[in-house]
C-alpha cells in the first residue's frame, strides 16, 4: 500500500525497495555492507587495542623478566638499579576488588530484593531514582568525597587502632580500606540494577506455587526467587568486579598510592592507579613497565569477561 | 598559530610607525638606534643550538627554547634529556652546544674546560599542616623522617602526633631533587605518593601531622613552610646560599660564553633579559642575578 503511493509520487525515477528485484537486491546488499562495516569498526577497536597493549607491554616483560616483574615486591623504577616488582600492586587490585565485592554485593542484592519484591510502591519510587543517580555520578566525585570525608574519619580510626604501635606507618587515612569502601559504593548501582531486572524476570507462577505450598514471603524470596534469578545475579556480580578492578580516578585520591602489601590500613597502589600516577614523568624502561601493568590489567579484565560469558552460557544450558 | 602571526605583524607595523615617530625627536635618537640594531640582529640570526642533559631541566629547557625560537625565528633549538652527567660529557665532547646539569659542576669537569653558567635555581620547601608546632627542622631530622626513623612529632619537639610522610611519585623532578639533595635516593618510606604539587599541598593541609615537599613557588597559605637549619625558605635565602634544599640549574658550555657562537651568545643574553627571566619564573624557578 504505502510503497505504491511512493511510486506514484516519484513517478519517473522510482526508488523503492519493493520496486523490482534488482534494486531490491542492491539495497539489501548495501545495507548488509553498512552493517558489516559498523560491526567491523567495533571489532577493529578491540583488535587494535589488544595488539597495541601486547606490542607495548611485552618488551618490558621480556627485559625485566616475567618472574621478577609479576612476583617481585620492590617497586623502585627510578633507582640506580631499578626494580620493577609489581606483586603488591597486583595483590592490591585483587584483594581490593574482592573486599569491595564482599562489602557491596550483599547490600546490592538485598536492595534489589527490596525494590523488586518487598518495597511499598512509594518508597520504591524514592529508592529507585536514587540508585540511578548513584550510577550517573562521575567517579572523580566519589574520590573527592572519599578524600574530604572518608579519609579524615579513617585517620581517626587509624590513630585509635594503632595508638601504641611502634611499627605502623600512619597514612592519614589514605589506605586500602578507604579505597574499598569507595569501590563498594561505586559498584552498588551496577549490582542493584542488574539483579533487580533478574529478580523481576522470575515468573510469578513460581512465587504463587511457593505461596500455595505454605511458604512465607521470606522463604519464597530466599528459596525460590533468588535461586531462579541466579544467573542474572552472577552477571551483576561479575560486572561489579569489572567496574571495581578497572576504576582509577576515585581510588587514586583515597588510597595513598604508595606500593605496599595490601593490608587494610596500608597505603596501597592498584594496577590502575600505578599507571595513572606515574605516567606523567616516566621515561624509558619505567614507561615500558607501566604499559606492561596496563597489559596485566587488560588480561585481568579479559579473564573476567570470558568467565562472564561462560557463566552465562552455562546458565542458559541449565535453564534450558 | 595564524592569529599569533597576525598579531606579530600588527606589532611590527606599529613598531615601525612608532620608530619613525620617535626618530623625529632628537632626544630619543640614541635609544631608537639601539632598538634598531637589536631588531636587525633578531631578523638576521640563524643557526641551531643543541642542548643535552638533565631531565629535571626539561620544563625550563623546553619553555625557554619555545619562547626563544618565537623571538629568533631563524634559530632552531633542540634539547635532549639524557641526565646531567651525560649532558656535561656531551658538551665536553663537542657533541652539543650546551650541557644541562641540575647540579653544580664537579671540579674535574671544570678542569676539563667546561664553564658553569647558572641560569636558575630550583628551590624546594618542606611543608607541614598549619596546626603543627614544629617550625624548624635540621637536615638529619628531615632525613630520618623521610627514611622512617622518626615516626612521631614528639620525637623532634612537637606534639604527640604521628608523622604522615607525603611525597611525589617516582619520576617526578621535585622528588628526584629532594631525594638527591638529602642523599636518600629511593630510601624514602612514603605514606602517600601523590602525582602533583597541588595534591601534596592539599593532602598536607588536610591531614594533621603531615609533612610534604613542594617547589618553592607553590607554597600558599593553607600550609606552613618550615625553616631548615633555622633558615626560612625564601628566594633571598636561597640566593644567599643559606638554604640547603636547593640546586642550581647549570647550562654548561665548553669555554666562556663569549667564546661561543653568536646564536649561543644570544641564547644566554635572552635568558638574562627580562623576557628570559619571566620564562624562568613561569616554570617555578628562582632567577639568578
Amino acid at each position: 500500500m504505502h510503497s505504491s503511493e511512493v511510486i506514484i509520487l516519484n513517478n519517473q525515477h522510482t526508488f523503492s525497495i519493493v520496486g523490482n528485484s534488482k534494486n531490491k537486491s542492491a539495497v539489501e546488499k548495501m545495507a548488509q555492507g553498512i552493517f558489516t562495516l559498523c560491526a567491523f569498526i567495533a571489532i577493529l577497536a578491540v583488535i587494535s587495542i589488544t595488539v597495541y597493549m601486547i606490542i607495548n607491554g611485552i618488551p618490558a616483560l621480556l627485559e625485566v623478566g616475567l618472574k621478577e616483574l609479576l612476583f617481585g615486591t620492590v617497586w623502585k623504577p627510578t633507582a640506580e638499579n631499578p626494580s620493577y616488582g609489581i606483586l603488591y600492586v597486583i595483590l592490591t587490585s585483587i584483594v581490593g576488588t574482592v573486599m569491595a565485592v564482599v562489602l557491596g554485593v550483599p547490600i546490592g542484592i538485598l536492595t534489589a530484593v527490596f525494590l523488586a519484591e518487598t518495597a511499598p510502591k512509594r518508597l520504591a519510587a524514592l529508592v529507585k531514582p536514587a540508585v540511578e543517580l548513584l550510577a550517573g555520578i562521575p567517579s572523580v566525585i566519589y574520590g573527592l568525597l572519599g578524600l574530604m570525608i572518608l579519609n579524615p574519619l579513617m585517620y581517626k580510626l587509624e590513630l585509635f587502632l594503632f595508638k601504641d604501635s611502634e611499627t605502623h606507618q600512619f597514612t592519614g587515612g589514605a589506605n586500602l580500606l578507604s579505597a574499598v569502601i569507595v569501590l563498594a559504593v561505586m559498584i552498588l548501582p551496577t549490582v542493584i540494577n542488574i539483579s533487580e531486572a533478574a529478580i523481576r524476570a522470575v515468573p510469578n507462577s513460581l512465587r504463587n506455587a511457593s505461596f500455595a505450598l505454605g511458604a512465607s514471603e521470606i522463604q519464597t524470596i530466599l528459596k525460590v526467587v533468588l535461586p531462579t534469578a541466579k544467573s542474572g545475579i552472577i552477571t551483576a556480580i561479575v560486572l561489579g568486579v569489572g567496574r571495581a578492578i578497572g576504576e582509577a580516578m576515585a581510588i587514586t585520591l583515597v588510597s595513598g598510592s604508595s606500593v605496599n602489601a595490601p593490608y587494610p590500613f596500608n597505603s596501597v597502589r592498584f594496577l590502575t592507579t600505578a599507571i595513572v600516577s606515574e605516567m606523567g614523568y616516566a621515561a624509558g624502561m619505567h614507561r615500558q613497565v607501566l604499559f606492561t601493568i596496563g597489559l596485566v590489567l587488560f588480561v585481568f579484565i579479559m579473564v573476567i569477561n570470558i568467565s562472564l560469558t561462560s557463566i552465562l552460557k552455562k546458565g542458559d544450558k541449565d535453564n534450558g | 598559530m595564524k592569529s599569533k602571526k597576525v598579531l606579530a605583524l600588527v606589532c611590527a607595523v606599529a613598531m615601525t610607525f612608532g620608530l619613525t615617530a620617535c626618530g623625529n625627536k632628537t632626544t630619543t635618537e640614541t635609544k631608537t638606534a639601539q632598538t634598531e640594531t637589536t631588531e636587525t640582529e633578531t631578523a638576521d640570526l640563524t643557526g641551531t643550538i643543541s642542548m643535552a642533559g638533565s631531565t629535571s631541566m626539561e620544563k625550563l629547557a623546553n619553555a625557554a627554547a619555545e619562547s626563544f625560537m618565537e623571538k629568533y625565528s631563524g634559530v632552531t633549538v633542540t634539547a635532549e634529556f639524557t641526565g646531567s652527567s651525560a649532558g656535561v660529557e656531551a658538551v665536553l665532547a663537542g657533541g652539543v652546544d650546551i650541557g644541562n646539569s641540575s647540579r653544580a659542576l664537579k671540579d674535574d669537569e671544570k678542569g676539563a674546560g667546561v664553564v658553569e653558567n647558572i641560569v636558575a635555581i630550583d628551590g624546594i620547601a618542606v611543608v607541614v599542616d598549619p596546626a603543627n608546632t614544629v617550625a624548624d627542622l635540621t637536615k638529619e631530622q628531615l632525613i630520618s623522617i623521610y627514611k622512617g626513623g622518626v615516626k612521631n612529632w614528639s620525637e623532634i619537639g612537637g606534639e604527640d602526633a604521628p608523622i604522615v610522610v607525603v611525597g611525589r611519585e617516582a619520576g617526578s623532578g621535585t622528588r628526584g631533587a629532594f631525594e638527591e639533595l638529602l642523599e636518600i635516593e629511593d630510601a624514602c618510606v612514603y605514606a602517600s605518593e601523590l602525582d602533583s604539587t597541588g595534591a601534596v599541598i592539599a593532602k598536607v593541609a588536610a591531614t594533621p601531622g603531615a609533612i610534604g615537599y613542594v617547589s618553592l613557588d607553590a607554597i600558599n597559605d593553607s600550609v606552613t613552610a618550615v625553616k631548615l637549619e633555622g633558615v626560612e625558605a625564601t628566594a633571598e635565602n636561597i640566593k644567599a646560599g643559606n638554604y640547603f634544599l636547593c640546586r642550581p640549574f647549570v647550562m654548561a658550555t665548553r669555554g666562556e660564553i663569549s667564546e661561543q657562537s653568536e646564536t649561543v651568545q644570544a641564547w644566554f643574553e635572552y635568558l638574562a633579559s627580562d623576557e628570559g627571566k619571566e620564562v624562568i619564573a613561569a616554570v617555578g624557578l628562582i632567577v639568578v642575578d
